[in-house]
């Protein structure tokens, strides 16, 4: 595996904490949306947290979708999961939030979970060769 | 009632969310490695040659049904029940998925990777 795929991993998990991010917090300024008015809803496009959030969200999306044509899904799930510990390090050290032991110790499971898959082989499928990308 | 019916959201999130990532995976691997295409035909017709692939658009359906079942889930339970249990089960239902329908060998290493991150994920969601 090249550096760039790592990149790839680190920026699937980096744009999903920071898209997750920007949409509870604009979320949070455009209020609570009842079921009655739910057309409302789209109006919350319109902040300008929740619309830098779907821009990094199709960023998370299109990285994801690139990692799953070169790795096993088992493989890049794990690493997707690695938002959950950007967003609690945003929150610790950005936001100034109190992060609990048990919520400690679950950022510690994650990363040995990760670590676990970062170490082997991205592919265990047999690859079809892509028509554009076939060796002569 | 209300028990079961936000247990009923959580299960219907699981099995929706897991066939959309499994779809997504399988589109992206027929597709194969992005690298080759983007540098023939550029970055357009790439764009265009993934979201013609009818399992990416079946998946995106699913992760669709997958999002309002969470909003059906969340109008009978609590988030902090709903968003742990969902989110740690869909890592665990993925690694079954990914061995049953895409053939992929999940050894013990993978296996520890899909139940450390599921057990992470309960407890930083919690």
């Amino acid at each position: 595996m090249n550096p760039a795929k790592y990149f790839a991993l680190l920026g699937i998990a980096a744009f999903g904490a920071i898209g997750d991010t920007l949409l509870a917090r604009g979320m949070k300024t455009f209020g609570s949306v009842a079921p009655s008015q739910i057309t409302h809803i789209f109006a919350a496009v319109l902040n300008p947290y929740v619309f830098l959030g779907i821009f990094f969200l199709l960023a998370f999306m299109s990285t994801y979708l690139s990692a799953l044509s070169w790795a096993d899904l088992t493989y890049v799930l794990p690493a997707t999961a690695f938002s959950y510990v950007f967003i609690a390090l945003i929150a610790r050290f950005f936001l100034h939030e109190h992060i609990s032991p048990i919520r400690w110790l679950g950022v510690l499971l994650i990363t040995a979970g990760v670590g676990f898959v970062a170490g082997s082989p991205e592919s265990s499928t047999p690859k079809e060769p892509s028509r554009a990308g076939a060796q002569p | 009632m209300n028990h079961f019916y936000a247990w009923l959201g959580v299960f219907l999130i699981v099995v929706t969310s897991t066939a959309g990532d499994c779809l997504l995976a399988r589109a992206m691997k027929r597709v194969g490695d992005l690298g080759a295409p983007r540098r023939q035909g550029g970055l357009g017709q790439t764009i265009l040659r993934v979201l013609l692939t009818p399992s990416l658009m079946i998946g995106i359906c699913f992760m669709a049904l997958s999002f309002f079942s969470l909003l059906f889930a969340l109008s009978w339970g609590d988030v902090s029940m709903v968003g742990p249990a969902s989110a740690s089960l869909t890592f665990v239902a993925n690694a079954f998925a990914a061995k049953l329908f895409l053939h992929e060998k999940v050894d013990r290493r993978r296996w520890a990777a899909a139940v450390f991150v599921a057990a992470g994920v309960f407890l930083l969601a919690g």
